[in-house]
């Protein structure tokens, strides 16, 4: 029953990832006082590169070709652990919340190998821009993961997001926020909508991918974003246990607002430079240490 | 006196020499298939023989400095260890640099042999026996100021030979310059041995102690990873980044069992057996992805005749093999799902957080630091490593050498690939293999009630307050392969056969860019290099080279960092020396009515004050 039920969420993770993104857009866009593209966009431009023939580098080997199977793999595998809808169930035998942290490193690795495969000067800088913010990205989030697991006195993620919220997990909240924008490409670290080489990170390095790659691809990035988003929503700020139906409607509601502030600070600040997102991750680890000392002292 | 005093047996084989023995062999056997082919050509017939005499006694002296069950006799072998090692180094004697190297590493391994002798001394005049277990009984009846000598002296002896910041600068500089399968011995095992012996007599003899003691070791081990792995990303030459990387993983394994000190001395023994046992786990994976890496290493140099990873590239297609068994490496060395290193740093960030939960607010956050400081050493080796293996394997070749590479012969090859099914069988048999190392770590502790944790065949289970805290990689590899499959299988039947294309690499237009338009390195690096400046201290050098006094023909652009520790406390340290010695030298003039003065001054003075002594 219970693989049933944790089958079922990783489909609807799956199906609803694209659409979280499509919302960020739409609100980014109304607020510009835009059109913009429908709220669906993403989900059309995952089939129309679905239908696509691929163009691979001549340059490139087998890694390049196997890197979107492993991003995708190891993204989904890590829906299989994070709670989605609050108090969704987890595959807890294979996983705990830091064996997240250790998928999304393997995904991160393969691609980053996939950027500087085609030989090419683009992929290579997204690589090297990529590697240097997720090493920095993953202390804070590891901080800010064990604070809540001190909390719930386990690193079990079902447990976490079945206990009590307590006032230091609000500062790892706020502290995996500012990771889930670094690790989502998101102003003010990387920037989602250009393609200009200064500036990008993620796109740079997926720049060789075409066709059904690309799209494994993507929909990996939209999956991860769900996932980080879940898990400040389900782990960092628990709703409780059997929460039910009101706990859906609470994650759906958070997973609104961590959108709404992502949108509003993507289109209130600019991308900053690369070595200025050093100060920004900074602070990231520092809110994450402080709401580790919070929850030393028993807050 | 019996001054060998061999009272006791001459051999001990309790779980921790037996552990050790196992680590040594594991790696010593594939690295001897791998020396007969990797010297095949290399030496002349007599030097062939030579390294393998050189090479069997260095395992000897390995294998003799764990199983040995007397001080005097552990200090003999470990000599033994240290001369042939050096020997081993300054093998390629050629190369001025080994010499260089060699003369570093003797120095510093006798530095730190010093205080291991003043150590092994005190401990004599306390126990009156150099057998290990009539020193541990007096170990426990010394005062407490003795104790703590012993200890910083065994941190320093031991710390010195296991490559810990600040005394780790001999192994960037050794280890390289030794024959490849000599650096993965001495990268993979010989610095474990330093381990051994921090447990044997730290841990087992002296039997906790302060508090501070596990607080510094976490503390070294914490700066020892982050100073490994950002000097590791700096280096191009790819046996030195490997080097560096043992600096790093030292460090990792002092985590854990800086861990065990600490919960040893609050008698949380059950956590104690945890955090040893994660240490020790990370001990014997390091091992096979270092010897492995160095394999892979040795394999292209000896291929393309460099170790420069900025005139290497695109080797996967002409050394496949090489190429898929470096790639097990670094994603091992990395700590991705699911092979062995993955296994050995989730436990140890298990370890630090079950300590975590039973600890004072201070030491919580305390140890929070030590797992955000590996947290950010595990991020930039993934990123060394994707720097390693991209270099060295992706793209095209950035020289004739590297176009030139051909695959290595079956006697390297099969090395490599029993090394790589290893690093999968210590990650996906973890659930069989950590029990075994908690029996080791168990039977360290002073008390045996510390209980295993509960065996399950999938997965690992960590009891904790609030819950079970689980990772299974057996798991976590059938999850990540059924995703990957399953995906594949339902793009191709509802699109059809995936259709494929071979097209030029994008270059804004240009269609003829060669390798030198290739990410490098030096590139890939430079944001680590910036925004750790403060403590690489990069520099430059911009050189105007004319070929005649009035035209510029090109520039020579050269970017270096400091290296902090030689030049602010090695450098002074040496200048100390020198100035000493020049003082010295005055009261040794040269002339011999001076020197006879001295002998019956010397005479005098012991005529008239032996009885005093």
């Amino acid at each position: 029953m219970k693989t049933v039920h944790i089958l079922l969420q990783v489909l609807f993770a799956a199906a609803f990832a694209p659409l979280v993104s499509g919302v960020i857009r739409k609100i980014k866009n109304s607020v510009r006082m835009r059109t913009g593209a429908p709220v669906l966009q993403p989900y059309y431009n995952l089939f129309k590169l679905l239908g696509k023939e691929e163009v691979r580098s001549v340059h490139s080997s087998w890694i390049l070709a196997a890197a979107p199977y492993v991003v995708f793999a190891s993204t989904v595998a890590a829906v299989f652990f994070t709670p989605i809808l609050c108090g969704g169930p987890v595959f807890g035998e294979a996983g705990d919340f830091l064996v997240i942290i250790f998928l999304f490193s393997l995904g991160r690795f393969f691609q980053a190998l996939a950027g500087l495969d085609a030989a090419g000067a683009f992929g290579g800088m997204g690589s090297s821009r990529e590697m240097f913010l997720s090493a920095l990205v993953e202390p804070a989030v590891l901080v800010a993961a064990l604070t809540v697991s001190l909390n719930a006195g386990t690193t079990d993620a079902a447990a976490i997001s079945g206990g009590v919220l307590r006032s230091s997990a609000c500062l790892g909240a706020a502290a995996m926020l500012l990771a889930a924008m670094a690790e989502t490409s998101r102003i003010p670290v990387d920037n989602q909508e250009t393609h200009l080489e200064l500036t990008m990170v993620h796109e740079a390095m997926v720049l060789e991918y075409s066709g059904r790659a690309l799209a494994l691809i993507e929909l990996a990035a939209h999956i991860k974003q769900l996932v980080f988003f879940s898990i400040i929503a389900s782990l960092m700020l628990p709703c409780g246990a059997g929460a039910g139906l009101y706990g859906a409607g609470g994650y759906l509601a958070k997973l609104l607002v961590i959108s709404l502030i992502i949108a509003l600070t993507e289109i209130s600040l600019a991308k900053m430079r690369l070595f200025r997102a050093v100060d920004f991750l900074g602070f990231a680890l520092v809110l994450a240490l402080a709401g580790a000392v919070m929850s030393a002292a028993g807050f | 006196m019996n001054l060998f005093s061999l009272s006791g047996p001459v051999f001990s084989f309790d779980p921790l020499s037996v552990f050790f023995l196992f680590v040594i062999l594991l790696i010593a056997v594939p690295a001897a298939f791998y020396t007969a082919g990797y010297q095949k050509g290399l030496y002349s017939p007599a030097k062939t023989k030579l390294s393998w005499l050189l090479f069997a006694l260095f395992i000897l002296s390995m294998l003799l400095v764990v199983a040995v069950n007397n001080v005097l006799l552990f200090l003999i072998s470990w000599e033994l260890m240290s001369l042939v090692s050096y020997f081993l180094v300054t093998f390629d004697s050629e190369h001025d640099k080994s010499v260089t190297a060699g003369t570093i590493y003797i120095i510093m391994t006798h530095a730190g042999t010093a205080f291991l002798i003043a150590a092994f001394l005190i401990m004599y005049k306390y126990a009156g026996s150099f057998d290990f277990d009539a020193v541990k009984a007096a170990c426990l009846i010394m005062p407490p100021g003795v104790r703590n000598t012993l200890f910083c002296f065994f941190l320093v002896g031991f710390g010195t030979k296991a490559g810990i910041v600040p005394l780790h600068i001999w192994l960037p500089y050794a280890h390289p310059a030794a024959p490849t399968p000599v650096s993965s011995l001495m990268s993979g095992v010989m610095i474990k041995t330093a381990i051994y012996g921090l447990l044997r007599f730290g841990f087992w003899m002296l039997g906790g102690g302060e508090l501070w003691w596990g607080e510094a070791i976490l503390v070294i081990a914490a700066v020892s990873c982050l100073v490994g792995v950002i000097y590791a990303l700096m280096e191009h030459d790819i046996k030195k980044l490997l080097a560096y990387h043992s600096v790093e993983n030292i460090g990792i394994i002092l985590l854990g069992v800086g861990a065990a000190f600490l919960f040893l001395k609050l008698e949380l023994y059950s956590l104690a057996a945890l955090a040893l046992a994660a240490g020790l786990y990370h001990l014997v994976n390091h091992a096979i992805f270092k010897a492995l890496l160095f394999f892979g290493a040795g394999a292209v140099y000896k291929a393309t005749g460099t170790r420069n990873i900025e005139k290497l590239g695109g080797l996967i297609k002409l050394m496949p093999v090489t190429a898929f068994c470096f790639l097990a490496g670094s994603m091992a060395i990395s700590a991705l799902p699911p092979l062995n290193g993955f296994v050995s740093e989730w436990l140890t960030f298990q370890a630090l957080f079950s300590g975590m939960l039973k600890m004072t607010a201070g030491l919580k956050v305390f140890l929070m630091l030590a797992a955000a400081a590996l947290a950010l050493t595990s991020g930039l080796a993934a990123a060394c490593f994707v720097k390693a293996f991209a270099m060295v394997f992706l793209a095209r070749p950035r020289s004739k050498k590297a176009e030139a590479a051909a695959e290595c012969p079956a006697s390297m090859r099969n090395p490599m690939l029993f090394l790589a099914a290893l690093t999968a069988v210590f990650g996906l048999g973890a659930p069989f293999i950590f029990p075994v190392l908690q029996q080791v770590a168990v039977s360290l502790l002073p008390v045996t009630a510390a209980g295993p944790v509960p065996f399950s065949p999938f997965t690992l289970a960590i009891p904790q307050a609030g819950g079970t805290a689980s990772a299974s990689p057996l798991l976590l590899a059938l999850l990540l392969t059924a995703i990957a499959g399953a995906a594949a299988a339902a793009l191709y039947f509802i699109y059809g056969r995936n259709k494929v294309t071979e097209g030029e690499t994008w270059g804004c237009g240009y269609y003829s860019l060669d390798a030198g338009t290739e990410y490098t390195a030096t590139g890939f690096s430079k944001p680590f290099r910036i925004a750790f400046s403060f403590f690489l201290q990069p520099y430059h050098k911009t050189e105007k080279i004319y070929d005649s006094p009035y035209r510029l023909s090109s520039y020579r652009y050269e970017t270096h960092t400091t290296p902090v520790f030689s030049a602010y406390f090695y450098k002074p340290l040496l200048f100390l020396l020198y100035s000493g010695a020049r003082k010295v030298r005055k009261i040794q003039p040269g002339s011999i009515n001076i020197y006879i003065a001295y002998i019956f001054a010397a005479a005098l003075f012991l005529l008239l004050f032996m009885e005093k002594f």
